[in-house]
């Protein structure tokens, strides 16, 4: 068979297992810094075992190399597969995972020997910005190349999304990450003071926005109407919430400087369009949920559904969650507090990490060409993952909202109730059940990782031949 | 609030986009919102990777009025919030004006009980409960942080329960250091003794409170001690608390009495700060402050 009548699985193959390998690495340093929370000696003095460095480490390992391998590996798969054609070029695929890989393994050398710029999603030091821009530009090549090759008219919904977040992504990158070297080793940001903190927020609410949102939007409108064996629910929502939500995520980020020296004009613009974000997210869910009615049997027996579907309810969750918390009179509560920690996590947990590992159960054994090796422990980590996520987010509400009222408690006298101190011993066995759900979520990887290595152990790669376009 | 901008061309650069941005999207949803809900939704006639297909269901009917409403909160917003360029909103709200006006508030609430307390001086204060109770809760949102939430300091913050005092423990000299603050003005001598003389002075230093010592060293560091350091410490090395210089006589340390930590004081000098709080506590707050912290070292005092 020619190459070009067969998918391009190998790079699929490459990230999809670079998925399942930086989630359980970057889940692991994730339950490391929580338990240094609750039990802060266990950093044993170590510069680069403390907080400081290693929270840094988990972010950029969760978000970019487990969240980036998932969409690597899906969006490709998907581009290809929806549009009938094999990947618009393999060497330059073949480069985006070993260029993005080399970004990884930089990225968890440089930030614990604290090496970093010190903006929040952002750390990495600009020789590795320069390189994720070269790999965000050959990402963009395969892609858009592949669309414009396409033997179908029609795009699918899931490539707008990818498209979007992959454009979104390459300007947010080059412009938050401007900055002035000074050695090898060290820039300076290029915006100074309030205007570099609104640049900032502009990028890391859209790292949110269109990296953990449209790319995993992309990856939930192919495979949750394909695990289900149902039309999506409605053409008409997705293209009304697709065009509202990337038009009206792109003004939300500062409702990150609430109560700072941002304006207040600007805080104000960033809070109406928080709110008015809601409905264009929630669209989003809707069109996940409802693909699957008249199929909600399913749901019991399929536990790839389950997550793909408690995933979409997490992200509407989350979307709920988060214009409330920018209204400022919540935020002034909620800003500063644990609150914040388990709004991410319900997001990340819940949404990304959920819609990827349904994903990839989807994914990987198809890649293989091999039946998935046990769905019964896929059913057990779909629950103790499910019952990790639950600690996690109840343990930092609670915390967080404590927090807050601790805080801004005064006595009679006008003086505060509590000072800081108290306020972190009350939240002391709120880290500590959090870590247990963070424990929770990790086991559930690694069964995931067994399940998965039974699934393709011995197998030869599989080279998929393309399909004739229907009609 | 016009100091944001440089010029007018900016107050129009947020305002038209916001607007006509917020406005597009009425027209969007509309223009697409479908029909009816058929019993049978027809799918688009697009079919991708052999089975993927979409239906054409209308735009549910209650997301459609929760997007409209949110459209509504937020021009509204806008309209009375400061949000449109250099435009206050109709009610005039400024997050300076919140804060100002809840300070107000606040101190019309309480002012007067600190008005009250700092009326009465700081000795009869000390040994009311209920101001010391207040004086407490001061100390731990505002001391604590640097000096213990006992109280009792750490290396380089000084214990305020015992009775060595660099600045003295009348009144007036703990009033004065919570109001201006001190700053520490311990010189390095590293320059003028060399790594010699430093060692010397070291061993003098520590025999004035504990005997393992080099004797013949000590001796000679009582030379230098007598030349350099004799003007802040005092003849007897029991300090100077006009100056703030420390009794080395006392066995109290403030950055640690070890031998290493008392060569490194000599060696690089000391330069503790206490910030001042005069404008950030005023003054009858402060007096409060001084009473609790006075409470605290009674009948330590000589």
């Amino acid at each position: 068979m020619s190459t070009e009548n067969t998918y391009n699985y190998r790079v699929v193959r490459q990230f999809a297992i670079m998925t399942v390998v930086w989630g359980i690495v970057g889940m692991l340093v994730g339950v490391i810094i929580a338990a240094q929370m609750a039990w802060p000696a266990l950093n044993f003095d170590i510069a680069w075992l403390t907080f400081g460095r290693l929270r840094p480490l988990h972010t950029n390992a969760v978000i970019f190399a487990f969240g980036g391998c998932a969409l690597f590996a899906s969006s490709y798969y998907v581009v290809q597969r929806t549009c009938h054609v094999r990947l618009f070029s393999d060497k330059l695929a073949g480069f985006t995972f070993w260029g993005w890989q080399s970004v990884i393994v930089l990225a968890a050398i440089t930030l614990p020997l604290g090496i970093t710029t010190s903006k929040e999603y952002a750390e990495l030091e600009w020789p590795i910005d320069l390189l994720i821009t070269v790999v965000w530009v050959a990402y963009a090549v395969v892609f858009f190349g592949t669309l414009m090759k396409r033997r179908i008219n029609h795009i699918y919904v899931a490539n707008w999304f990818f498209a979007g977040f992959i454009i979104t992504i390459a300007v947010l990158h080059v412009v938050n990450s401007a900055a002035l070297p000074v050695s090898f080793l060290k820039s300076y940001s290029a915006y100074a003071g309030v205007q570099d903190a609104m640049i900032q927020w502009w990028y890391g609410h859209n790292a949110v926005g269109f990296f953990l949102t449209a790319g995993f939007l992309g990856i939930m409108y192919y495979f949750i109407p394909k695990q289900a064996e149902r039309p999506v629910y409605s053409y008409r929502l997705s293209v009304v919430h697709f065009w509202a939500l990337v038009f009206t995520y792109i003004w939300a980020g500062p409702h990150h400087l609430h109560y700072t020296a941002l304006p207040d004009w600007a805080q104000s613009l960033g809070m109406a369009f928080s709110l008015i974000l809601l409905a264009p997210s929630w669209g989003g869910m809707i069109n996940g949920i409802m693909t699957l009615s008249g199929a909600w049997e399913k749901l019991r027996t399929d536990p790839i559904l389950k997550f793909l579907i408690v995933s979409v309810s997490f992200y509407g969750m989350s979307t709920f969650e988060g214009p409330m918390m920018s209204i400022k009179t919540v935020n002034a509560l909620s800003h500063y507090t644990d609150w914040t920690i388990g709004h991410v996590h319900s997001g990340a947990l819940g949404w990304v990490a959920f819609v990827s590992i349904g994903a990839m159960y989807y994914l990987i054994p198809r890649l293989f060409n091999r039946e998935l090796y046990s769905v019964k422990l896929a059913e057990l980590h779909f629950w103790i993952s499910t019952i990790g996520i639950v600690l996690y987010i109840t343990s930092m509400w609670i915390s967080g909202v404590m927090q807050g009222l601790m805080w801004r408690a005064i006595n009679q006298d006008g003086t505060l109730t509590y000072s800081f101190v108290e306020s972190v011993q009350a939240m002391h066995p709120y880290y500590i059940i959090r870590t247990l759900g963070g424990v929770l979520f990790l086991v559930g990887m690694l069964i995931m990782a067994y399940n998965l290595y039974r699934t393709v152990v011995g197998a030869k790669p599989h080279e998929a031949a393309i399909p004739a376009v229907a009609h | 609030m016009a100091a944001d901008f440089v010029s007018n061309f900016w107050h129009w650069f947020i305002i038209i986009p916001t607007v006509v941005g917020i406005l597009a999207l009425i027209p969007l949803v509309i223009f697409n919102r479908g029909k009816k809900i058929t019993d049978k939704p027809e799918t688009m006639g697009h079919v991708w990777d052999e089975d993927l297909e979409e239906y054409n269901n209308p735009l549910p009917k209650w997301w459609l009025n929760m997007f409209y409403i949110t459209i509504v909160f937020g021009l509204g917003y806008l309209l009375l919030y400061p949000g449109l360029g250099t435009f206050q909103g109709m009610w005039g709200w400024s997050s300076t004006g919140q804060y100002d006006r809840e300070i107000t508030a606040a101190n019309e609430e309480f002012g007067p009980l600190f008005k009250k307390y700092a009326a009465i001086d700081v000795e009869t204060l000390a040994k009311d409960p209920e101001a010391l109770k207040t004086g407490e809760r001061l100390f731990a949102n505002y001391c604590s942080t640097c000096h213990g939430a006992d109280a009792r300091g750490a290396v380089g913050f000084p214990n305020l329960r015992d009775d060595a005092w660099l600045y003295g423990s009348e009144p007036v000299a703990i009033k004065t250091s919570i109001l201006n603050g001190r700053a520490g003005m311990m010189p390095g001598w590293q320059a003028a003794l060399g790594d010699d003389g430093v060692k010397q002075v070291t061993e003098f230093v520590l025999s004035l409170s504990r005997k393992d010592v080099d004797l013949d060293a000590a001796q000679a560091g009582r030379e230098h001690y007598n030349k350099m350091c004799i003007a802040c410490h005092g003849p007897e090395a029991k300090g100077n608390k006009a100056l703030g210089g420390a009794n080395l006589a006392d066995n109290v340390w403030l950055y640690g009495g070890s031998r290493n930590a008392v060569m490194r004081t000599i060696a690089q000098g000391r330069q503790g700060r206490m910030p001042p709080h005069k404008d950030f506590l005023g003054e009858d707050k402060a007096h409060l402050l001084t009473a609790y912290v006075y409470s605290l070292s009674i009948g330590k005092n000589q």
